[in-house]
């Protein structure tokens, strides 16, 4: 855990070739492994590679290794962010570039690590390859940068995210860690710190988009001796995963960002707020903030300067409003996690009554390399106001399901057919939400619209904190803001009216449609709601929770109009307004239909044509998906 | 699960010991021990964090009822959690959480009366990649459909 400290100084003053010992520099190559002495093989076991059964292929892999008598490392990195393809293995051999091999499962280690081990490219088992200078590359397979998902990605803040050991302080000061920290430190004042982050043009990524050196600023103008920062990794969007990716994948750079802003604003403790959904996340945390410490890059007298900040972990206990600032704060001092009416704003008066910073998990991690490269170089990418990269969780009905990081202003149409291969068995794309529960959706219209925080609120959605999720011909959108609805309605926290009671109303309404009950009363009913809701809640909550609706309606009306006039659901989705029932002349009588048929609703002899029971058919649709002869009509 | 109420106290005080000048903002990293030990929260474990921290019992309770987090009965022997995130639900969660309701003949946030299994709603795991997934006890079952659910749950109940 202890590193050479001399090392470590030369690692953090950019280990200049001419300063340092052989030694050194020896260690540094075998640390950015830009040629490794013997085999590394490299095995995702992020959340999601768990999911996949990582930790089956793991044991595969010891297994291969021991039985074969070849003596390679095993490294167990965080998610590179090809979820889909997961388990995730990747070997280095001495002398060849870093072949990344994909849906590695238990039973594929012995065929997938054969061929590797011979030097040969493991048939329709790779991924691509990492381009390294002076390393030979394997025949037929892509580098990472021809790659359709990688290639058009900016990877700023998932750098290291599947690259590096995450539990190695070591893997993280050679790729150029706590550099940002030292000079910082070293030469700058708080104030000074401050101003190049506004310069930078970096804004929150929780959600807001607010100017981070602006709030930065705020905080360091007040007084209070006492200050606390405290970091967001509450991250309750039901469909977004970045920041757990970042935490697990390279904790150390959330730290080194929390450490920067803290000194810039004159705190000395600083707080992770995380879910105690994200175990993995919490004891990789646990292990970087505990090596930092041991390396005098946290704690007492930081890098031997006056500035010394203690890093806390606070586990959230699940509730999606904790994620609101204010709300945040009053968990973390163990009250029911209700927001307060703003201002006053917690850099006034924040945890325990005392001026606090509060930033989103992402917005730490783009510090770093913000001070490495300067200002100017973080503006050069992005919009106009929104500057630099974004990370997005994609999923839904697409391809390529993953964690990405683009540059600010690229296009929908990029994201979804360039990266993220296209809509899932070839449908027809629909729409893409944006924003979680607080924000909508993005439909064909907007597929060349470049994507940033102005744009996206011009559209009715929003940034959100980066879950994207997609969705195609077959998905009714009436169903899509009843399901954000109904997780709102279970989620408010109930302080205030028009959240509490009026999300509620909006909830039962959608039901009523979805159900085949609503009138077209209804639908100025749902617009007039949304609006009263919107302008009187008390927090971001009630304030954007009825965006779904009002955005699936703004452009899916007909579907609205079609569910309250013919009583039909145009994609088919709401099971109310649907029937099933069999077509005697294409039924065979093959009894498949009522075999799998969870309540025995389907009768008939073998051989006859079989009928449905309406009154027992809970329109699961699985005789439609198993019948052979189409004869299962759905109306 | 036979833990008596003069264990269960024990095992609060145990906990309160590790926090000496336990102060209002440690109730609920306390409550999250207690859970993690005991498996939920009783109301003797309640009244005991009461004493300790000097808070009205119906307090405690309106924190711990706040968030999803806390239990007040005891968990089946398999805990099985459904994703109910964006992306599983658009891949069909809600059938493969009706199918289990059906299945279990219980609710979500309810325990089956063998105290064999407990179900519960979650938001996105993490796992969307493989969506729908529903967690039992640590293992990940991907891509279901309603109709592969029986089968699953049967497979525990062989296991008894
Ligand atoms: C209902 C609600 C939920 C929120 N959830 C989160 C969250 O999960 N993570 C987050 O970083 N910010 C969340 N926010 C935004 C925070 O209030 C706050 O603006 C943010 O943490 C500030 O960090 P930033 O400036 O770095 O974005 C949420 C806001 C609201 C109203
Ligand atoms: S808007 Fe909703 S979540 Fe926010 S304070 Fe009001 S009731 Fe609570
Ligand atoms: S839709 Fe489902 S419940 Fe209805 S008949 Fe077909 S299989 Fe049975
Ligand atoms: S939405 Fe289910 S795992 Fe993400």
């Amino acid at each position: 855990m202890k590193i050479n400290n001399a090392f470590l100084q030369w690692a953090i003053d950019g280990a200049d070739p001419k300063t340092g010992q052989k030694e050194w520099e020896d260690r540094m190559v075998a640390l950015r492994r830009e040629n490794v002495q013997k085999p590394v093989v490299f095995i995702g076991t992020g959340t999601c590679g768990l999911g996949a059964g990582a930790a089956f292929t793991l044991e595969k892999i010891r297994q291969y290794l021991e039985k074969n008598a070849i003596d390679a490392d095993i490294v167990e990195v965080g998610c590179i962010g090809l979820c889909v393809e997961e388990p995730l293995v990747d070997v280095q051999l001495p002398g060849r570039c870093r072949l990344m091999g994909k849906t590695i499962t238990q039973d594929k280690v012995d065929e997938f690590l054969k061929a590797v081990f011979a030097g040969e490219t493991p048939k329709g088992l790779t991924l691509a390859q990492f381009k390294t200078d002076g390393l030979e590359p394997w025949d037929g397979v892509k580098f990472q940068d021809e790659h359709p998902f990688f290639g058009p990605q900016t990877r700023w803040v998932l750098r290291n995210c599947g690259v590096i050991n995450p539990a190695s302080l070591e893997e993280y000061l050679a790729r150029d860690g706590y550099r940002g920290l030292k000079k910082v430190l070293s030469t700058m004042s708080g104030e000074a710190v401050c101003k190049e982050i506004e310069q930078s043009g970096l804004r929150g990524r929780g959600g807001g988009g607010f100017p981070t050196g602006m709030k930065w600023k705020f905080a360091f103008a007040q007084k209070d001796p006492q200050k606390y920062l405290v970091c967001n990794a509450d991250e309750g969007d039901p469909g977004a995963f970045m920041d757990r990716a970042v935490i697990e994948g390279d904790p150390h750079r959330l730290l080194e960002g929390m450490a920067i802003a803290a000194y810039a604003i004159g705190a000395d403790k600083g707080y992770i707020y995380i879910r105690a959904e994200y175990p993995l996340a919490i004891e990789r945390l646990k292990h970087a903030i505990a090596e930092a410490e041991a390396n005098n890059l946290l704690g007492e007298k930081i890098l031997g300067t006056d500035f010394s900040l203690k890093m806390i972990i606070k586990m959230g206990a699940g509730a999606f409003v904790c994620g609101e600032e204010t709300a945040l704060i009053h968990s973390m001092e163990g009250e029911r996690g209700e927001p307060t009416v703003k201002p006053p704003f917690p850099a006034e008066s924040g945890y325990l009554g005392k001026p606090t910073n509060v930033n989103n998990v992402e917005t730490y991690a783009n510090v770093p390399v913000i001070f490495l490269k300067g200002p100017e170089w973080f503006s050069s990418i992005g919009t106009e106001k929104s500057k630099g990269t974004k990370v997005f969780a994609l999923a839904g009905k697409i391809n390529n399901v993953g964690l990405i990081e683009v540059p600010m202003g690229i296009t929908l149409r990029e994201i979804i057919y360039e990266i993220g291969g296209g809509i899932k068995g070839g449908k027809k794309f629909k729409a893409m939400q944006t924003g979680g529960p607080s924000g909508g959706c993005l439909v064909e219209k907007h597929l060349d619209t470049p994507i940033d925080y102005e744009n996206l609120s011009a559209a009715g959605s929003m940034m959100g904190s980066g879950g994207m999720i997609v969705l195609d011909e077959d998905d009714c959108m009436v169903s899509v803001a009843k399901y954000y609805l109904e997780f709102t309605v279970e989620e408010s926290c109930g302080k205030c009216v028009p959240c509490r009671v009026g999300n509620k109303r909006l909830h039962e309404t959608l039901e009523k449609i979805c159900e085949g009950k609503g009138t077209e009363e209804d639908l100025p009913y749902l617009k007039n709601l949304s609006n009263v809701i919107k302008d009187t809640s008390l927090c971001g909550l009630g304030q954007t929770s009825p965006n779904p609706v009002l955005s699936t309606m703004e452009y899916f009306w007909d579907e609205y109009v079609a569910h309250v006039t013919t009583r039909t659901c145009p994609s088919g989705k709401c099971k109310a307004l649907m029937t099933y029932t069999i077509d005697p002349a294409k039924c065979t009588g093959c009894t498949l239909c009522a075999r799998n048929c969870p309540v025995d609703a389907i009768a008939g002899e073998k051989r006859e044509p079989h009928v449905i029971d309406q009154t027992k058919c809970i329109r699961c649709g699985a005789c439609y998906d198993k019948c052979k002869f189409s004869a299962i009509n759905v109306q | 699960m036979s833990t008596t109420t003069t264990s269960i106290t024990a095992g609060v005080k145990e906990i309160l010991s590790a926090h000496p000048e336990a102060k209002r903002d440690s109730l609920i990293p306390i409550l999250q021990e207690i859970q993690e030990k005991q498996g939920f929260l009783s109301r003797e474990a309640v009244v005991e964090v009461g004493k300790a921290l000097n808070l009205p019992v119906s307090k405690i309770y309106g924190v711990a009822t706040f968030y999803n987090q806390f239990r007040f009965a005891p968990q089946g022997k398999y805990h099985i959690q459904v994703c109910r995130g964006t992306a599983c639900h658009v891949k069909g969660s809600a059938a493969v959480l009706d199918s289990l309701k059906r299945e279990l003949k219980i609710d979500s946030g309810e325990t089956t009366r063998d105290g064999l299994f407990s179900l519960e709603v979650v938001a996105c795991i993490g796992a969307c990649g493989l969506a729908p997934v529903i967690n039992i006890d640590g293992n990940f079952h991907a891509n279901l459909t309603s109709q592969k659910i029986p089968g699953i749950v049967n497979q525990y109940r062989k296991q008894g």
